[in-house]
């Protein structure tokens, strides 16, 4: 094996491939074959970094420099002054939001970012080259598959499992060791294990970050589960909106067969485990399990009730078990550093640590990983570096369409499934988006309804009807048409919904309506009783006001479409609200900031 | 003529690589939406009969999921994002300017066949957020003054090399 004096870490996974990645990894590659260097600097394209906001992100390996936002013409500075030159390029190096630091000495592990984190599930992403097996093999990939075939019996392993305290990172936390136990119960003369990879919360990521960054990991985990449970085929069933992640993962699949790892006879222990993918083809439902199988069976993907559970009878009539992409990732660790080293961390109750997705209104969009127990607000403070451009926080969102919206108040919860739930959300996949004062909890409320009406699979009728009559006194509410009891009505019907509908989905389908009701409740009041928009978001509710800030440029009255806008040159223009269509063109066209909305 | 008879034998084939394979009628309906673009009733038939399942299966099918088209769509395809992390910054706004710019409503696709604009829930960019997606490539922190020159691209043809 050839040994490199410097290692070119770029980024690959999905945020930075659009920001532009594969074309730096062309430059720097051609610039080190320009400059001579290439028997001594190796340009690797890895997985998902993390800090997507930061992306395209180049890290420059032995001392950790992380260069961020990095343009193609930045490509030969780094060239000529660091990799030939040994000296850093301070001025691409990463810049701290929330502190604004930028210290070259500073490396990787040592940002604010990363400084809290704890990659378990994510300990190879951004690290190895994930089309590459012999990257995963070198970080003890493939080992606790050997330890877990060669000195281990089935039930020694799902008693590790079961100890670690590992529950379902999919959303619900289902221990996962008992559901490994259920499916190790069940005698069948076929059984299947399965991943689901059909990652379809809004805001939330890591199952494609995984399966981008480290596929390994994932199938090393499926072979050891149908080793315990006694199952010789597996599916992994993956959206087919990740393009990237299917065909890592076909790579990785082909790379293990030819290396004995899937197939027949597995190191020789006389254990077989085929692997398989399926693509979803957009229904956010086929995420609940029993609509998933029926999906991998080729029939449409409605949920069906449980009793029987998969366990006893899921895909093709066979006992089967389901995890998800993140629980699986977990694993292969589980099984090489013991239950006992896994249960140390975390929580009473949830163990381990929990990828979550960092988005909206919130500095370092990106994934991270950390202890559960980890406070809401170190998250989103220390790690996520608060909101941005000086906004003040009003709510976290978690756990997707089937979660919650918590305020300020509850920022020091500490993150596990059982705090989340007291709090009025849910863990969820892990989705975490920051709400600031700019967003309006009426309309987010509203924007899930939407989703849930959309990906509502109509099997049954609280689902299919409830949401679908919960969306239109949210949009009546909105639009300023809100009348005295519509709170109400909405309990009632959330009520009902959450007691009646069939699967999981349907069933906290209410969730993010009735956690903005019990926190936001006063915004509702506002839009329903003062027809006022307290966060000067939604449209029909607001008015557009010319300040003394206006010179008189005529730019508003020419933008206008409906002709509301009147004033003479050079004087203070007017709106009249009878006549304006609240389309906001007047707002962007304004150059001296003079429009406001009240 | 001729090359709609090569994307049908084209199909044929497909339906036989799969015909034994535990769950066939999910890959085989996605091998020919992107054989034909789109699943028409023609198709349907004759999946359904060399599956050997009925048409009204495969068409239940076909309708369940939202990747599966009846109707051809764009040469482009224009997809908003509107999952949490997007709509939280405001993609609606990039969603009603591609539908002002194109004058098509969502899920429409203008006249001359090039675009079709539809709204869809997360790509798993949001750290990129606001982002859309042409045609498999992902645009991100968009606004929506960045919209136009996007559209123009594709339009003279640039886009696909971009």
């Amino acid at each position: 094996m050839d040994i490199y004096r410097a290692h070119v870490l770029v980024c690959g996974g999905t945020g930075c491939s659009s920001s532009g990645s594969a074309t730096l990894i062309e430059r720097f590659e051609q610039k080190i074959a320009e400059n001579g260097l290439e028997k001594e600097v190796k340009v690797i394209r890895t997985g998902c970094f993390g800090l997507c906001e930061a992306g395209p992100v180049v890290i420059v390996y032995p001392d950790g420099t992380f260069y961020s936002r990095v343009k193609p013409e930045n490509v030969d500075e780094i060239v000529t002054e660091h990799l030939l030159k040994g000296r850093k390029v301070e001025h691409l190096v990463y810049t701290d939001h929330a502190t604004k630091e930028q210290n070259a000495e500073k490396a990787l592990e040592d940002i604010n970012f990363y400084k809290h984190q704890m990659r378990i599930a994510l300990r190879n992403c951004g690290v190895i080259d994930p089309e590459n097996i012999d990257e995963y093999l070198a970080m003890d990939g493939y080992r606790a598959l050997e330890k877990a075939l060669t000195s281990m019996t089935r039930e020694e392993v799902i008693d590790e499992v079961l100890k670690s305290g590992l529950r379902g990172r999919g959303g619900a936390g289902f221990p996962t060791g008992k559901k490994w136990q259920f499916a190790y119960n069940s005698v069948s003369d076929q059984k299947f294990v399965a991943c689901n990879a059909d990652e379809g919360d809004p805001g939330a990521f890591m199952d494609r970050s995984i399966l981008e960054g480290d596929p390994h990991a994932v199938i090393e985990a499926m072979a050891i589960a149908g080793y315990a449970i006694g199952a010789s085929i597996g599916y992994i069933y993956v959206r087919a909106e990740y393009p990237i992640a299917v065909k890592r993962l076909q790579v990785a699949i082909g790379q293990a067969e030819e290396y004995g790892l899937l197939g027949d006879n597995i190191l020789g222990t006389g254990f077989n485990f085929h692997l398989y993918i399926r693509l979803g083809a957009g229904a956010f439902v086929c995420g609940e399990e029993t609509a998933l199988m029926h999906s991998i069976e080729g029939k449409r993907g409605e949920p069906t009730t449980r009793p029987p559970f998969p366990a006893v009878k899921g895909l093709f009539e066979k006992p089967t078990m389901l995890n998800n992409v993140e629980t699986y990732a977990n694993i292969a660790q589980i099984i090489l550093k013991g239950a006992d080293w896994y249960s140390s961390i975390g929580t009473e109750k949830s163990k381990g640590t929990k990828v979550f997705a960092l988005g909206g209104k919130i500095n370092n969009t990106g994934l991270v990983e950390v202890p559960m127990g980890t406070t809401l607000r170190t998250v989103i403070y220390e790690v996520g570096g608060g909101c941005p451009n000086g906004k003040k926080f009003k709510a976290v969102q978690t756990g997707g369409p089937s979660g919650g919206c918590l305020p300020e108040s509850l920022l020091d919860t500490p993150v596990d499934y059982d705090n989340l739930i007291a709090a009025g959300s849910m863990m969820g996949s892990g989705g975490m988006i920051v709400m600031d004062e700019d967003n309006c909890m009426v309309d987010i409320a509203r924007f899930y309804l939407e989703f849930i009406v959309d990906e509502s699979c109509g099997k049954c009728t609280p689902c299919r009807v409830g949401t679908k009559r919960m969306l239109e006194i949210l949009n009546r509410i909105v639009e300023g048409k809100g009348e005295e009891g519509d709170i109400e009505k909405l309990e009632e019907l959330a009520t009902t919904i959450k007691s009646t509908a069939l699967c999981g989905l349907g069933q906290t389908a209410p969730n993010p309506v009735l956690s903005t009701l019990r926190f936001f409740r006063d915004e509702y009041e506002a839009h329903i009783k003062e027809k006022r928009c307290p966060a000067h978001h939604c449209q029909k509710l607001l008015q557009y006001v010319i300040t003394d800030k206006c010179r008189g440029c005529t730019a508003c009255a020419r933008v206008c479409p409906a002709g509301a806008i009147t004033g003479e040159v050079k004087q203070q223009h007017v709106i009249d609200p009878k006549k304006c269509l609240k389309c906001g063109a007047c707002m962007e066209k304004c150059r001296f900031g003079a429009i406001i909305k009240i | 003529m001729d090359d709609e008879r090569a994307k049908f034998a084209e199909l044929e084939k497909l339906i036989a690589d799969h015909k034994d394979q535990p769950g066939a009628l999910m890959p085989v309906l996605q091998g020919a939406q992107a054989i034909f673009g789109c699943v028409s009733e023609d198709v349907q038939k004759v999946i359904a009969e060399g599956l050997g399942v009925t048409l009204a299966e495969v068409y239940g099918v076909a309708t369940f999921y939202a990747q599966f088209s009846l109707h051809p769509k764009g040469k482009y395809l224009v997809n908003v994002c509107l999952g949490t992390a997007c709509y939280v910054k405001g993609s609606q706004s990039i969603l009603d300017k591609l539908c002002k710019l194109l004058n098509v409503p969502v899920g429409g696709t203008t006249p001359d066949g090039l675009f079709t604009v539809e709204a869809t829930r997360c790509l798993g960019a949001c750290g990129l957020a606001p982002v859309m997606m042409i045609n498999g490539r992902v645009y991100g922190r968009l606004t929506p003054d960045a919209v136009p020159a996007i559209i123009d691209e594709y339009r003279n043809g640039a886009g696909e090399n971009a």
